[in-house]
């Protein structure tokens, strides 16, 4: 019998995502965005949260979900942006950068790629009241970048490049984006690891291990990279 | 003699189509492996990338904004007269990839590992990365550009003859697992395999295979092509789909390549050719007409051969 998505929950989120919508998603559901968001990641966690610059734009009032991503965009001869596909970056790896984040900017919403690690949503993400939403794919380029209406700004672009610079972006129907962790901390891919790992073990049963082993090698799949 | 504003012009072209075009043998597969899913969430993903595909063919945008590393692959015809010669033949690449990374437009992912300065061309210091083959018997050249996406999904691992069959499959699922989970690896991927040869080449032939044959495509050696039927089937029992879901979808296809190696050893990599499985193909040809494909046909009897001598004659 074949999966489908068909029974999976819809819906449409105003961005910034008031404290109601927040409260009131889970993980798991299909959401769609309409409004203001914005791109960060290495470039600008790094002028912000190592060297203690001011974000260019107030995003307590400009947005409060935070795209790591960075878009397949051109600057056009007249000085305008042409923004083809947009998709996310890994999310993992700004781990470290997103509790002073979230502080200082009040962010209560990441979209990037993967999730992060649970102790991060527990740590980092249910103090400050955030979620993260996951994009699909990954790769669903193409549909993302319809959704974007218009580009407000690129700050820092000239200084940090047309990947790492901060765009922001009047969206509409953006998505589909999954959510993957809610107010309360659940991961829908730990929820969905979990079921995974325990088929794990057996399907190595049988085959020697190899005679040479690598150093911080573990025989234990369960583990997550992240 | 192939002039070299014609090479410019295939090449161009050849980077627009692998940016927005899914290959069809991939999409195929991909409904293939899609009928016999089984996790509702990773059906959902393999439905929205479907959609993608459509959206990025009708609007002529990129299918994914990490437009990956274009790269080049050249195969010359040994009868091939090149304006310009290969030095020109290299610049003309640059010249392609700069300026289709502005027009379609593409992410200019290039920067340099050290300084992140970055062209915003994808142009720079060995990049893009052209690799070269030949053919003999033939005037044409073929042109194939690849958008392969760089961090996740790949792995090299120096294995023994005793550790055998066994030890290349472990090796298979540690890394299907490993980047799997959470859909690092952007399954369900083309999954290529290099087997043997030196460190570095085993590397090359894992990612020339997952990069260069279509899906559909068996290595005519029966007992490779044996091999990769099984660890296709392998990593569709991990229970892993798309996204890391729970699921079955994980390898579209499997592709393997042999290259001789040392008698102590038994060099494996894997390499994962993702859901933006990004490859086009052109041909000039000595009178100047550009054809266009989707299979690069880069692993030929030539390729292949094993002998001092080639004669195709051989082979057959």
């Amino acid at each position: 019998m074949a999966g489908s998505g068909d029974g999976l929950r819809k819906r449409r989120l105003a961005a910034p995502v008031s404290d109601e919508d927040l409260a009131t998603i889970c993980c798991g559901d299909i959401v769609f965005l309409d409004g203001v968001i914005y791109t960060g990641r290495e470039g600008v966690y790094r002028k912000v949260v190592d060297e203690g610059a001011e974000p260019p734009v107030d995003l307590r009032r400009l947005s409060n979900v935070n795209f790591h991503c960075s878009p397949a965009a051109a600057v056009q001869d007249d000085g305008s942006y042409r923004i083809g596909a947009v998709t996310a970056t890994a999310s993992f790896r700004f781990s470290r950068a997103l509790p002073a984040w979230f502080a200082k900017t009040g962010c209560k919403v990441v979209v990037g790629k993967g999730g992060m690690n649970p102790k991060d949503y527990r740590d980092t993400f249910v103090p400050a009241g955030a979620v993260y939403l996951t994009t699909v794919g990954y790769g669903t380029g193409a549909l993302l970048g319809r959704g974007i209406r218009e580009v407000l700004a690129a700050h820092w672009i000239e200084e940090l490049g047309i990947a790492q610079a901060m765009w922001v972006l009047r969206v509409e129907n953006f998505g589909p984006l999954i959510v993957e962790s809610d107010l309360q901390g659940n991961s829908l891919f730990e929820q969905q690891n979990a079921a995974i790992n325990e088929r794990i073990e057996k399907l190595y049963d049988g085959l020697k291990t190899p005679a040479l082993r690598r150093h911080g090698e573990t025989d234990d799949k369960t583990e997550e990279l992240i | 003699m192939i002039s070299a504003e014609r090479i410019e012009e295939a090449a161009y072209g050849a980077m627009f189509r692998a940016g927005i075009e899914i290959p069809e043998d991939y999409e195929t597969g991909l409904r293939e492996i899609a009928k016999s899913e089984t996790g509702d969430l990773s059906a959902f993903v393999i439905e929205a990338m479907l959609e993608n595909y459509d959206a990025a063919r009708e609007d002529r945008r990129a299918m994914c904004a990490d437009t990956g590393l274009p790269r080049w692959f050249v195969k010359i015809g040994n009868e091939a007269r090149l304006e310009g010669g290969f030095v020109e033949l290299e610049r003309r690449l640059r010249r392609a990839t700069a300026r289709a990374t502005h027009d379609v437009p593409l992410r200019p992912n290039r920067v340099h590992p050290l300084t992140r300065r970055d062209h915003n061309n994808n142009v720079g210091i060995n990049a893009p990365e052209v690799e070269w083959s030949f053919e003999p018997d033939a005037d044409w050249i073929d042109i194939t550009t690849v958008h392969k996406g760089g961090l996740f999904g790949s792995d090299y691992r120096m294995l023994f003859p005793a550790d055998g069959i066994d030890g290349i499959k472990r090796f298979f699922m540690d890394t299907l697992i490993a980047f799997g989970k959470r859909g690092l690896a952007c399954q369900p991927a083309i999954v290529g395999v290099g087997l043997g040869g030196s460190k570095d080449v085993c590397m090359t032939l894992g990612k020339q295979a997952a990069c260069l044959r279509i899906v559909g495509d068996r290595n005519p050696d029966p007992e490779v092509a044996k091999l990769e039927e099984e660890l296709k089937a392998l990593g569709n029992s991990i229970g892993m789909g798309a996204m890391g879901f729970v699921g079955s979808s994980m390898v579209v296809d499997c592709h393997i390549e042999i290259g001789d190696c040392h008698t102590g050893g038994m060099p494996a990599s894997v390499h994962t050719f993702c859901l933006a499985s990004r490859r086009a193909v052109a041909r000039i040809h000595a009178d100047g007409r550009i054809e266009t494909r989707t299979d690069p046909n880069w692993f030929t009897p030539y390729m292949r051969r094993e002998t001092v001598e080639w004669r195709e004659a051989e082979t057959v």
